[in-house]
């Protein structure tokens, strides 16, 4: 089987949100080996393993760190928990069920990096996550894992639980920057990249949730066996979210490059209703869309890349053969105009007609020419907006458009839904 | 909840002593005092129900920043209230894998057995109902909803109907947000 366990392995075991469940299986050993290491032989066992990060981009986390300027202090740690990328819910799954195991891999890493602070910003809406983070924080302090003199060593380093508010863009790093810092949470021009001049202008790593649970492992383990896990281009294991129309939605861990998409989806109970598949969404809101002629790949960086699309927050949306795929677009189109952050015209206005176009699509009202129409506006949309979030906007409905032209242009002018109406013609 | 009847006008302060405890606790954690806005707009809201300008303004005096800033940062996040809402809020998740499972059939639902469309609140006001949110990160358990901020999930009308009769059963939340949020 391409199941792996690294985030998962002491799944099931009692009491592991609690700090005693967590040291039962072990926990904070990995912290402890860590502060015998030092930060120099830490960074070169992250970057032994490989890891790229998990939140998206899927940059190397240990290039990332190298970034951060020399004997500039204060530094900060940003943990990015503002999981909010549609199809994603792996974070949540971690916080729920692996707190312990988040803050091991925080304190790790803001060891490592020598900072004075770490900021993890979890999502509003994440209330009961909050909650069981919360709880896990001031165990750790109790515990003295965090705060003043940490382990009885010459170490401080401060954990705060920051709560966001309702802003999908605060998960865009720079954004997120602004909104710890109590502003408006709008994205920041870069350069100067948030490595060199981040929070309160002061050196800054952002890192996800799940890149930074990984790191008791890889101290404990070794990097070199977490990166054997997965392939040259793609190492380690990861946390894959499965939802849509399938049998069992959920997350499964599986080995990196050695999983194909199909194999994920049987792991997930495979197509429901025993129905065949139309699509398939192999990164979350985000990304372009693929084919049944996908299933094979291998779920790798590269070959997703050479695909068209990319694996981003990690979350495959299965859907069926009844899927309408402009309601599809329509949806994710409404999410990002619901989103923009207002900052740059192309995504504020683009997004806004990019909606109203793709709702009159979909109700069948919008004449053909109007689709030379929706392929100009999301032309000035990608790659000429501030940020990712307006360029985004645009993948996942003109990848459709590329693959389905025909669903498209039946829905012009039909005066409804066609795919729908065909489905009730048949019930 | 303070009814906003009880609200003042005319410079007497707005937010109790366990409100200004927690903008203070919140301002004491940072490495600077502008960093606790986000969480002194949920302690106003918490206590409030939603975010009345006298309550901003104090927010602005504990933090040392002008009305003005603090009402741009308010408005930003679709999770604070400008409005007083209903004493419970549901939220309806209808991103792409709630779509695909029926979502748009539990909003329906909903609006009619509640008798409101997206974003209205029940005469009674016991609930606000929205079904235009972000993707609530429950695509694993779709369709599902949140209640309060609390996810409830693989609902269906039966379902959500249950769980809206034990949830008007209770209490306010607000008083209840333990944690600084």
């Amino acid at each position: 089987m391409p199941e792996v366990k690294v985030l998962t392995r002491h799944l099931g075991a009692e009491g592991l949100t609690t700090l005693a469940g967590y040291e039962r299986v072990g926990g904070y050993q990995a912290l402890k080996k860590a502060l015998t290491m030092g930060p120099e032989a830490i960074f070169a066992e992250v970057k032994a393993s490989g890891l790229r990060g998990r939140g998206g981009a899927g940059f190397p986390t240990a290039t990332k760190w190298s970034f951060l300027p020399q004997g500039v202090f204060p530094r900060y740690l940003c943990v990015n928990a503002d999981e909010s990328e549609p199809g994603c819910f792996k974070d949540r799954y971690l916080l729920e069920e692996f707190p312990h195991q988040l803050l091991e891999g925080v304190m790790i890493c803001a060891y490592a990096l020598q900072v004075s602070h770490a900021f993890i910003y979890i999502r509003g809406e994440y209330r009961a996550q909050r909650e069981l983070l919360d709880k896990a924080v001031a165990e750790a302090y109790q515990a003295g894992f965090a705060g003043q003199g940490i382990l009885g060593q010459d170490w401080n380093c401060e954990l705060i639980v920051h709560g966001g508010a309702g802003a999908y863009i605060c998960g865009e790093e720079t954004a997120m920057l602004d909104s710890l810092e109590g502003l408006r949470g709008q994205p920041r021009l870069k350069p100067p990249f948030p490595a060199i001049k981040g929070l309160y202008g002061q050196p800054t790593v952002v890192n996800n949730v799940e890149t930074l649970s990984n790191l008791p492992y890889i101290i404990s383990e070794g990097g070199a066996k977490y990166a054997a896990m997965g392939t040259e281009s793609s190492p380690g294991s990861r946390l894959f979210c499965v939802s849509g129309h399938v049998e069992r939605p959920g997350n499964y861990e599986i080995a990196m490059g050695r999983t194909t998409f199909r194999e994920l989806l049987e792991m997930a109970g495979g197509v429901w209703r025993g129905r065949g598949i139309k699509a398939m969404q192999p990164g979350g809101g985000s990304m372009q869309i693929l084919g049944p002629q996908h299933l094979d790949l291998a779920i790798d960086f590269k070959a997703v890349a050479d695909a068209g699309s990319a694996l981003g927050a990690g979350a495959l949306v299965i859907m069926d053969e009844t899927t309408c795929l402009v309601n599809v677009s329509m949806r994710l189109v409404d999410f990002y105009e619901h989103e923009s952050c207002g900052k740059c015209v192309p995504c504020r206005e683009g997004t806004y007609f990019e909606s109203e176009l793709m709702h009159r699509l979909e109700a069948g009202l919008a004449s053909t020419a109007e689709l030379a129409t929706l392929a100009d506006i999301c032309a000035n949309m990608d790659g000429r907006c501030f940020c990712l979030l307006g360029d985004t906007a645009t993948w996942f409905v003109m990848s459709a458009y590329k693959m389905f032209p025909e669903e498209f242009q039946r829905h012009c002018g039909a005066g409804h839904c066609p795919v729908r109406a065909e489905l009730e013609r048949v019930a | 909840m303070t009814e906003a009847s009880t609200v003042s006008q005319g410079g007497i302060p707005v937010l109790d002593a366990a409100t200004r405890a927690r903008i203070q606790r919140s301002k004491e954690l940072y490495p600077s005092a502008r960093s606790a806005v986000l969480p002194a707009l949920w302690a106003v809201q918490d206590q409030l129900g939603f975010l009345v300008p006298e309550g901003l303004a104090e927010v602005a005096v504990e933090l040392g920043l002008e009305p003005s800033e603090v009402e741009a940062v308010s408005t930003f996040y679709s999770m604070y209230f400008q409005h007083q809402p209903g004493r419970h809020l549901i939220q309806v998740c209808r991103n792409v894998s709630c779509g695909l499972r029926g979502s748009d059939d539990l909003l329906r639902h909903l609006e009619t057995s509640l008798g409101v469309e997206d974003g209205e609140t029940t005469e009674d006001g016991v609930f606000t109902l929205e079904g235009t949110v972000e993707c609530l990160g429950g695509c694993g358990g779709a369709p599902m909803m949140q209640v309060d901020r609390y996810s409830y999930e693989n609902l269906d009308a039966e379902k959500a109907d249950q769980i809206l009769a034990d949830v008007r059963a209770r209490p306010a939340p607000s008083s209840g947000a333990a944690t600084d949020a």
